[in-house]
């Protein structure tokens, strides 16, 4: 296992090559520049500014460069925060979309799973078809509406939350995590019915029935495990997803994550911002998906990844 | 047959199910009799075989004897207490007493446990108060019983063969100490090689351990082989049930006849001089089966009268028992077939 774990991680470093030269010269393709605006600068100021940020040399030798500071994990200052550096505005912003999306993800978790599987228990009865429906319903919902309804309700209407802001503290966090594990929950919710049902229908669980196991240990030993392999699967991508933050939902609850710089940083040509997020979201998806494919052998003996075990 | 005490008593036993026909706007049904007015006994210590083809009935037959489907009527003796209409809980803890053995081996072992953990599952809900150790030698002792190597109890499903896996199944089954085990197709699924090792393991095991099996198969030679009694069964009915003997050298059901005549005699010159009257046409849907005899439709001796009413299970005076209206001139007829040519109708071992 830790042969192939290093392995692995070996195989990150040429994917993130890839994907850092392809973002590199994709954002240099895009029409206009960061320091564009309604007035054209005087061509003066522009040369100097090029200068500085070293926008003056050939693409390629700014490629070069750009490789060797990311070798030494400088992203480089922004370009539209002055006095910033990429990995300053990172560092402050992540943590706080990590916390938001961590717990967003755990209480996903643990309400989407229980429920999928309670529902896959009660199958084409009552109780299914209402969970299921709303769960449709939690997919549906953009979070848009739904950040600005719980807003009105909970903090409005009741006054029990506070509208916005940032800080750690349950009261303040309650709103965000929700409006983001909502549409989530609902997501593995029905995963795990539909795999649940799956693995009741298998040859073993009708074993364990007639063996005369409980219908306890029958879903705990026998059914949990087979059943949650595709809620893990999607949870790879989107763990990286929802742990970089969402525009939407830091913008509405104004805090201060990292969600907006993937918007906000294209629409200012921030190129060595855009690369930073891009990059971190890339290492967060391989080191994910990385991820999934253990627990992936954790919960399925039959999966082996080296070689000499086969 | 000796006069041992039954352990298991069925009594018109009916499992029907639902079949929704109708459409979105127009709620429909049809009721398919899966099992039909099925009564018979098991002894203690011996082996029933129930043959019939595809869809007669049979695997319903072994699901409802384990509570795995809820017959709609009749009762299911065990030792005297009837096992129909009581709680789940209630039939989960006679899977102590009563289990079963499937016909698909690998796929009804949990491809997440080892086989140390797959036969000790059974110990630790019906002997909560064994030891770790206890167990432990239990289950090697088990493994070891069926053939297995106790060094391969950490091993998975996926690393066993099929045969070896269906002894696995078996380890499963017999760890708990059964009195009545129900072999579902036990073999089907293997080689006909490993068959004869799982068949024999099987049978050594019933001697060894005075169990009760009732073993289910559509191959005659292997119920013939493991049997005592073997009971017939079409279209969910019962057609015959007899001593093993007598239903192969003198079966009583143009069914058991055909189906007789249909195994392959492995000498292939008598095997061409043999008359065949194999079955015509297909089992009929049991959606809508024929009225009064089900077998009518294919039968070779079937008569206006077979049309009218079912035929009863009528008990003969060796014991025997066949449905069949008819059963007495066929009897007559085919012995005197019998005599006048020796080589028909003969099934060789």
């Amino acid at each position: 296992m830790l042969s192939y774990s290093l392995k692995r991680l070996a195989s990150a470093i040429p994917t993130l090559f890839l994907l850092i030269t392809f973002a590199f010269f994709m954002i240099r393709i895009a029409p206009g520049g960061p320091f564009d605006s309604e007035r054209a600068l005087p061509p003066e100021i522009e040369a100097n500014l090029a200068a500085k940020y070293h926008l003056d040399e050939p693409l390629v030798v700014q490629y070069g460069r750009y490789l060797w500071n990311i070798a030494r994990l400088d992203f480089g200052p922004s370009f539209h925060y002055l006095d910033w550096s990429v990995n300053d505005l990172i560092l402050q912003g992540a943590p706080v979309s990590f916390t938001l999306g961590l717990l967003a993800l755990l209480l996903a978790l643990a309400i989407g799973i229980p429920i999928g599987a309670w529902a896959a228990f009660r199958q084409n009865r009552a109780a299914d078809y209402s969970v299921m429906s709303l769960a449709m319903v939690g997919i549906s919902i953009p979070n848009f509406v739904m950040a600005p309804l719980l807003i009105l309700l909970f903090a409005i209407t009741l006054g029990w939350l506070p509208a916005g802001g940032w800080e750690f503290s349950p009261s303040r966090m309650v709103l965000p995590v929700v409006t983001l594990a909502l549409p989530m929950i609902a997501y593995i919710a029905r995963i795990t019915r539909g795999s649940m049902i799956e693995v009741l229908h298998a040859s073993f669980i009708r074993t364990a029935r007639a063996k005369g196991m409980p219908e306890r240990s029958i879903l705990f030993n026998h059914a949990l495990k087979p059943a949650l392999l595709p809620v893990i699967s999607y949870l790879g991508p989107a763990a990286a997803a929802i742990l970089t933050g969402s525009v939407v939902v830091e913008r509405i609850f104004t805090i201060p994550g990292i969600g907006s710089y993937f918007v906000q940083g294209a629409l200012n040509r921030d190129y060595t911002l855009v690369m930073g997020v891009v990059i971190l979201y890339g290492m967060l998806i391989i080191l994910f998906n990385f991820l999934v494919d253990l627990i992936y052998a954790w919960l399925d003996p039959r999966i082996r990844y080296d070689e000499q075990e086969a | 047959m000796t006069a041992r005490a039954p352990v298991l008593q069925v009594r018109d036993l009916a499992v029907h199910f639902r079949v929704d026909t109708g459409s979105l706007f127009r709620r429909d049904y049809h009721i398919v009799r899966a099992v039909d007015n099925v009564t018979f006994d098991v002894h203690s210590a011996e082996t029933l075989g129930v043959v019939g083809e595809s869809g007669c009935g049979k695997s319903t037959l072994a699901r409802a004897i384990l509570g795995l489907v809820r017959p709609q009527g009749g009762s299911i003796l065990w030792q005297g207490e009837d096992l129909v209409g009581i709680s789940e809980e209630a039939l989960r803890l006679k899977r102590r007493e009563i289990q079963l053995i499937f016909q698909d081996p690998s796929g009804s072992l949990d491809p997440r446990m080892t086989v140390g953990e797959i036969v000790a599952e059974p110990l630790k809900v019906f002997y909560p108060s064994m030891s770790r150790l206890q167990i432990r030698e239990r289950v090697a002792g088990m493994m070891q019983m069926v053939g297995l190597s106790p060094d391969q109890i950490n091993r998975y499903p996926h690393e066993f063969s099929g045969g070896q896996c269906q002894r696995i199944g078996i380890a499963r089954a017999l760890v708990v100490n059964p009195r009545l085990v129900v072999c579902d197709e036990p073999v089907s699924a293997l080689d006909v090689s490993i068959q004869a090792q799982i068949v024999n393991l099987l049978k050594d095991l019933q001697k060894k351990l005075r169990l009760s099996l009732i073993f289910i198969a559509h191959d005659l030679s292997v119920v013939r082989h493991v049997s005592d009694r073997v009971l017939v069964m079409y279209l969910g009915r019962i057609m015959e049930v007899a001593d093993r003997d007598s239903v192969y050298y003198q079966a009583r059901h143009p069914y058991t006849r055909a189906l007789i005549e249909s195994v392959p005699i492995p000498d292939p010159v008598k095997e061409r001089q043999r008359a065949r009257r194999s079955l015509e046409g297909d089992i009929p849907s049991p959606l809508n089966p024929p009225s009064g005899c089900v077998f009518r439709t294919r039968c070779p001796y079937a008569i206006d009268a077979c049309a009218d009413r079912v035929p009863p299970l009528e008990t003969l005076d060796d014991g025997s028992q066949v449905a069949c209206i008819r059963h007495e001139e066929l009897a007559e007829k085919w012995t005197r077939e019998a005599e006048s040519d020796p080589t028909n109708n003969q099934v060789s071992s």
